[in-house]
C-alpha cells in the first residue's frame, strides 16, 4: 500500500484539529476566519474521500490502521482504522463540514474566533470517536465531542447568553456525561480482567474465553455500554436533552450533534463486545425503537415550533436505526446504517433550510408563516426534495433505510413491524402539513411585511450538493450498501447467502456472487 | 556528601533568610518586586536541585532521618514547580503601598522548605518539624491582606483549627512510639508485627489520619476550607490549596503506606470512608455555592475524597494514581486560582459566579483559561483531569472495588454540574442592569504564570507518560520485591506488536 494510507486517518483527525488552533488566533477581519474554516473542511473532506476510493471491498478486517503504543502502563494504544461500517461515517462526517460552515457564513457574526474554532474542535472529536479502536481513546473522544457542544449552546443559543442557553448547555451535558462516567466503569471493569483496551484484542479475548466474566458481571457492564449509546442516540425514554438541544444550538452544530455517534457505538461496541447479551436485550430495544418511532411522531404533530418539530421527528426518523439493528438480519443492520446516513443528509439540510427561514424571518413558529412557496420559489423546491426524502419516498434515500429495517423488523415480529409501519405514515403526516401550513395557503402578515429574498449563490452551494445526494443514494443505494455490509456482516444471524429482501432490492451484492 | 540529600531544602533556606537579611536594609520606598523575582529564581535553583537528585542513588542520611528516593524526587519536583507558578502570580499583585512584602515572599520560601522536608523525611518527629514549618508559614499567609475583609478571621480560624489537627498528628506519634519504640518509619514497619500492644497502633492510626485528612481537608475535617479560602488572599489560596496539600497527601502516603503496611486491613476501611464522605460532601455542598472561591473550596474536598479513593487499592498502582492525582491536581488548581485571584481583585470584590458573567467577552484569554481549567476539573479527556482521574478509578476496580468507584463516578457527574454552571456563566451575557465590572489587563508575569499552569494540566493530558513512570517509580519504592499485579487474561503477544 502507498504511504498515505498509513497516515491518512491521522491526518484526518489531525488537520480540524490544528485548524481550530489557527481559527482561534486569526484576526477577525473581514471573512478570514470563515474561510479559513471552508478551506480546512474542504481539504479535510478530500481527504475522507481517499478511503471509499482506496478502500479494499473483499477485505472484512480493519483498513488504513495505525497501532502505536500510546502510554505503557495502562496500556493504551493509538490504534486507528476504518471498516465498512465506520469508512462512510467518517466521509459523511467530512462531507457534513464545509456546509455547516456555508451555513453558518452569515449565521454567526460575533465571536466567530471561538465559533469556527469549536466548530472544527468538533470535526476532530466525532473523527475520533468513528476512528478509534482502542477503548480508552474512543472514550477519550466520546467525551470530548461534548464539551465544543457544550459550550457552543451555551454562547450562541437562540437568545445568546440567557439562561435558557446556558440551561440547555448543561442539560446536554449532563445527559451524556453521567451514563458515560459508568460506561467508563464498564470499560475499566473489562480492562481489569484482561490487561486490554484494544478493541481487537478484546474483541478476540471474549469470544475464546467465555469463562472470563461471570455472566451476571458481563451482564452488567453490557448494560452500562447500552445506556451511555442510548442517550447519545437517543433511543425513546432518554431523548429529552434533544429537543431543548436542536432548539437552542446553530444549525450548524445541530446537523452533527444526533444519531451518527450513537448509533455507529451501539453497533460496533454493544454488538460487537456483547453478542449475547445484545440479543437478550434485543426485543426490549425493539419495543423502545417501535414506541420511539410513534413518540416523536406524535409529538411532532403537536409542535408549533418548526426546530423542536424536526427534532422530534428525528427521534421517531432515529429509531427505525435502533428497530434495524436489534433483529440482528444483515438488511435490517444494512438499513441502520444507511438510514443513519440518508438521516443526517436530509436532518442536516432541513436544520439548514431552516436556519435560512430564520436569517430571513427571525422565528420558527410555524403559525407565523404561510405562502412562502410565491415568495421563495427555489427555497420551496429544495425544503419540497428534503421533505419527501426524509419521509421515504421512492427513490430518494429515506425510502431504503425505512424498508430495509422496517421489512427486517416485521420479519422479526408481525405486531411492532406493522406497528412502525404506522410511523412512516405519520411522519408523512406531520412534514407534509407542516409544508402546507409554512410554504402554501395564503401570505402571512409576517411574510407579507418582510421582503423576500430567495436562495443566494453561498445558499445554493451548501443545499445542492445534499439534494444531489438524496437522489444518488436513493438510487444506487448499493454502492454504499456494498461497504456497509463488509462491517456488518459478522454481527448480523444471517448466514452468508440468503436475504431474499436485500438481493430483491439490491441486485448485484458482492457476497452473492461470493455464494454462487 | 549528606548535603545533597538536603539540597533544595538549604537554598531555600539561605535565599529566605538572605531575603529577611536584606528587606530591611532595602529603602522603604522600594519596590519589592526584585525580591519576588530573586525568590523565582531560589525556586528554580531548588527545583534543578531536586531534578539532580534524582541521579543520587537512592539512600538515607542524617542518621537516616532523610531519605532521597524517586517518591521524594517526584513531589519536590511537583511543589517546587506548584509554589513556582504561585509567585508568578503573585509577583505583580505586589502593590508598592505594602512595605512588607519582603516577608510574604520569605514566608512562601520557608514554607516550601517545611512542604519539601515533608516529602523527604522518613522520621515521623522531622515530619512534623517539617509540617509545623510549612503550616505556620500558611496560617501567617492567609493573615497577610490584614486591613480587607475577613482575611484576619480567615487566618485565626485556621491556625486554631490547624494547631488542633497537628496536635492529633503529634499524639499519634506518641502513640506509635508506644507501640514499637521507634519514630522511624522503616523501623516501625519492622517492629509493627511484633507488637504486643496493637491497640496503641490502631489508635495512632486514628489520630494521625485525622491530622492529616485535616491537612488534606478530607470530610468530614473540612469545615474550616471553604471559610479560610473565601477569607484568605486569593494569590495565597492558589499557594495553600495546592502544595501543602500534596505534601500531606505524600505524608500520608508514606505513613500508611511506609509504615503500616502490616495492619492494611485496619486503616483499608478508614480510607474507604474517607473517601465517600469526602466526594460526596464536598460535592454536593459545592453544588449550592455562590460564591466561586467557596465553590472551588469545596471542589478540592471533593478532590480529595477522589485521591483517597486510590489509597484504599493497596498497589503500587494505587499509589502511582494517588501521586499522579496530585500532580494534575495541583497543576490545575493553582492555575484556576491565579485566574480568580486576578479576576477577583486585590479585596476580592468580584466574588460570585454572577460576577462572571460575561467574562468570556471582557477578557476572552483569562476566560479561555478558565474554561480550560474547570474542564479539567470536571475529568474531560485531553486534560490531567481526566488522566488522574482514570488511573485512580481504574486502580481501585483492579482491587475490584466497584462500589467505590461507581460512587466516585457518579459523583464526577454531579460535580460536572456546577462546574458548567460556572463554565456557562463565563460565556453569558452579564445580568440585566447590573454594571460591567471591568477586569484590569493581565500582566505578562501572570499570563506566563497561567500558561504554565495550562501546559502543565494539557501535557498531562496528552503524554502523561513521563510523569507515569517517575510516579511509579516512586510507588515502586514502598513495594519492594513484590510483582506488580497481573491480570487475569493477557493477550497473545502475537497481537501485542507495535506495527499493524
Amino acid at each position: 500500500m502507498p504511504s498515505i494510507d498509513h497516515s491518512v486517518l491521522t491526518w484526518i483527525l489531525l488537520l480540524p484539529a490544528f485548524g481550530a488552533v489557527v481559527a482561534a488566533l486569526l484576526p477577525n477581519r473581514g471573512k478570514l476566519v470563515q474561510s479559513w474554516a471552508l478551506l480546512i473542511s474542504l481539504a479535510t473532506f478530500g481527504l475522507t474521500l481517499h478511503l471509499p476510493s482506496h478502500f479494499d471491498y473483499n477485505h472484512s478486517g480493519f483498513q488504513f490502521e495505525i497501532n502505536r503504543l500510546w502510554i505503557v502502563s495502562p496500556p493504551i494504544r493509538y490504534h486507528l482504522g476504518i471498516d465498512g461500517l465506520s469508512m462512510w461515517l467518517v466521509v459523511l462526517t467530512g462531507f457534513l463540514a464545509p456546509i455547516g460552515v456555508l451555513a453558518s457564513w452569515r449565521a454567526i457574526d460575533t465571536r466567530v474566533n471561538e465559533f469556527y474554532s469549536l466548530f472544527l474542535l468538533q470535526q476532530t472529536a466525532m473523527f475520533g470517536v468513528f476512528l478509534a479502536l482502542d477503548l480508552m481513546v474512543y472514550y477519550a473522544f466520546w467525551e470530548l465531542t461534548l464539551v465544543p457542544m457544550a459550550i457552543l449552546i451555551a454562547m450562541f443559543g437562540r437568545d445568546p447568553g440567557s439562561r435558557n442557553s446556558s440551561r440547555a448547555a448543561i442539560k446536554f451535558f449532563l445527559y451524556t456525561f453521567i451514563p458515560s462516567a459508568l460506561f467508563l466503569v464498564g470499560i475499566l471493569a473489562l480492562y481489569a480482567r484482561t490487561g486490554t483496551f484494544d478493541y481487537v484484542e478484546l474483541k478476540a479475548l471474549l469470544t475464546q474465553n467465555p469463562g472470563l466474566f461471570t455472566p451476571s458481571a458481563m451482564w452488567v457492564i453490557s448494560l452500562s455500554f447500552l445506556v451511555a449509546f442510548a442517550v447519545k442516540i437517543p433511543v425513546f425514554p432518554l431523548h429529552g436533552w434533544l429537543g431543548d438541544v436542536f432548539s437552542e444550538a446553530p444549525s450548524a452544530m445541530a446537523m452533527v450533534v444526533a444519531g451518527k455517534l450513537g448509533l455507529y457505538s451501539l453497533i460496533r461496541f454493544h454488538l460487537g463486545l456483547f453478542p449475547f447479551e445484545s440479543r437478550r436485550v434485543a426485543h426490549w430495544m425493539i419495543m423502545l425503537a417501535v414506541l420511539g418511532i410513534l413518540y416523536g411522531a406524535l409529538v411532532a404533530l403537536a409542535q408549533n415550533d418548526l426546530k423542536r418539530l424536526l427534532a422530534f421527528g428525528t427521534i421517531s426518523s432515529l429509531s427505525f436505526c435502533t428497530l434495524g439493528i436489534y433483529t440482528f438480519a444483515i438488511n435490517g443492520l444494512d438499513g441502520a446504517v444507511f438510514h443513519v446516513l440518508s438521516e443526517s443528509i436530509t436532518g442536516g439540510a432541513l436544520l439548514v433550510l431552516l436556519g435560512l427561514m430564520y436569517e430571513r424571518y427571525g422565528t420558527y413558529e410555524i403559525e407565523r408563516y404561510g405562502g412562502l412557496a410565491a415568495r421563495t420559489p427555489r427555497l420551496a423546491t429544495l425544503f419540497l426534495v428534503t421533505v419527501l426524502a426524509l419521509i421515504g419516498l421512492p427513490l430518494l434515500n429515506g425510502f431504503v433505510g425505512e424498508f430495509l429495517t422496517l421489512s427486517s423488523g416485521f420479519a422479526t415480529s408481525h405486531l411492532w413491524g406493522a406497528l412502525g409501519t404506522i410511523g412512516v405514515i405519520l411522519s408523512a403526516a406531520y412534514m407534509l402539513w407542516t409544508m402546507q401550513r409554512v410554504f402554501y395557503g395564503p401570505e402571512s402578515p409576517l411574510v407579507h411585511r418582510l421582503p423576500a429574498r430567495d436562495l443566494a449563490a453561498r445558499e445554493h452551494l451548501a443545499l445542492w450538493p445534499m439534494a444531489i445526494l438524496m437522489v444518488i443514494m436513493g438510487v444506487f443505494s448499493p454502492y454504499w450498501i456494498r461497504a456497509i455490509d463488509r462491517g456488518v456482516h459478522a454481527l448480523s444471524d444471517a448466514p452468508a447467502s440468503t436475504h431474499p429482501a436485500t438481493a430483491a432490492l439490491l441486485p448485484g451484492q458482492p457476497h452473492d456472487g461470493e455464494a454462487q | 556528601m549528606q548535603l545533597t540529600r538536603i539540597l533544595p531544602e538549604v537554598i531555600l533556606t539561605i535565599a529566605g533568610v538572605l531575603i529577611m537579611l536584606v528587606d530591611p536594609l532595602l529603602p522603604r520606598t522600594a519596590s519589592r518586586k526584585s525580591v519576588g523575582w530573586f525568590s523565582v529564581l531560589a525556586m528554580l535553583a531548588a527545583f534543578a536541585a531536586s531534578a539532580w537528585q534524582l541521579h543520587l542513588t537512592p539512600g538515607t542520611a542524617y542518621f537516616g532521618v532523610v531519605q532521597t528516593d524517586a517518591f521524594s524526587v517526584f513531589f519536590h519536583l511537583l511543589i517546587c514547580g506548584t509554589v513556582l507558578i504561585a509567585l508568578l502570580a503573585a509577583i505583580d499583585s505586589v502593590r508598592p503601598e505594602t512595605r512588607d512584602m519582603g516577608e510574604y515572599f520569605a514566608l512562601i520560601l520557608f514554607g516550601t522548605v517545611g512542604m519539601l522536608l515533608m516529602t523527604s523525611a522518613v522520621e515521623l518527629l522531622l515530619v512534623f518539624v517539617g509540617l509545623e514549618i510549612s503550616s505556620i508559614s500558611t496560617y501567617i499567609l492567609a493573615g497577610f491582606r490584614r486591613r480587607t475583609g475577613k482575611s484576619p478571621e480567615a487566618a485565626i480560624k485556621y491556625f486554631l483549627l490547624g494547631s488542633f489537627a497537628t496536635a492529633f498528628f503529634l499524639y499519634g506519634i506518641a502513640l506509635t512510639f508506644g507501640a514499637t519504640g521507634t519514630t522511624r518509619i522503616a523501623a516501625i514497619a519492622a517492629a509493627l508485627p511484633h507488637t504486643t500492644t496493637p491497640i496503641l497502633a490502631w489508635t495512632a492510626i486514628a489520630l494521625i489520619l485525622v491530622g492529616l485528612g485535616f491537612k488534606v481537608s478530607a470530610a468530614p475535617f473540612h469545615v474550616w476550607t471553604p471559610d479560610v479560602y473565601e477569607g484568605a488572599p486569593s494569590p495565597v489560596v492558589a499557594l495553600m490549596s495546592t502544595a501543602p496539600k500534596a505534601a500531606a497527601f505524600a505524608v500520608l502516603l508514606r505513613i500508611f503506606y511506609g509504615a503500616y503496611p502490616s495492619i492494611q486491613q485496619h486503616w483499608w476501611g478508614l480510607f474507604w470512608v474517607l473517601a465517600v464522605v469526602s466526594m460526596t460532601v464536598g460535592n454536593l455542598a459545592a453544588l449550592r455555592q455562590q460564591s466561586v472561591k467557596r465553590m472551588l473550596a469545596y471542589s478540592s474536598i471533593a478532590h480529595a475524597g477522589y485521591l483517597l479513593v486510590a489509597f484504599t487499592s493497596f498497589s503500587p498502582q494505587g499509589v502511582a494514581a494517588a501521586s499522579f492525582y496530585v500532580l494534575c491536581y495541583v497543576a490545575m488548581n493553582v492555575g484556576i486560582f491565579a485566574v480568580v485571584s486576578h479576576v477577583g481583585g486585590y479585596d476580592d470584590h468580584l466574588w460570585s459566579i454572577t460576577d462572571y458573567r460575561g467574562l468570556g467577552y471582557r477578557s476572552p484569554v483569562l476566560a479561555g483559561a478558565m474554561a480550560f481549567f474547570l474542564l479539567s476539573l470536571i475529568g474531560i479527556p485531553f486534560t490531567g483531569g481526566f488522566f488522574a482521574k482514570f488511573y485512580v478509578f481504574s486502580a481501585a476496580l483492579q482491587q475490584r472495588m466497584f462500589g467505590l468507584a461507581i460512587i466516585g463516578l457518579i459523583n464526577s457527574g454531579i460535580a460536572a454540574f456546577y462546574y458548567l454552571r460556572l463554565l456557562t456563566a463565563l460565556y453569558s451575557k452579564p445580568a440585566d442592569g447590573s454594571p460591567v465590572l471591568a477586569v484590569p489587563r493581565m500582566s505578562l508575569t501572570l499570563g506566563f504564570a497561567i500558561l504554565l499552569a495550562a501546559s502543565a494540566t494539557l501535557l498531562l493530558g496528552i503524554v502523561p507518560r513521563s510523569s507515569l513512570d517517575l510516579a511509579q517509580r516512586g510507588a515502586s519504592t514502598f513495594f519492594t520485591g513484590a510483582a506488580p499485579a497481573q491480570p487475569v487474561a493477557s493477550a497473545s503477544p502475537a497481537l501485542r506488536s507495535d506495527q499493524p
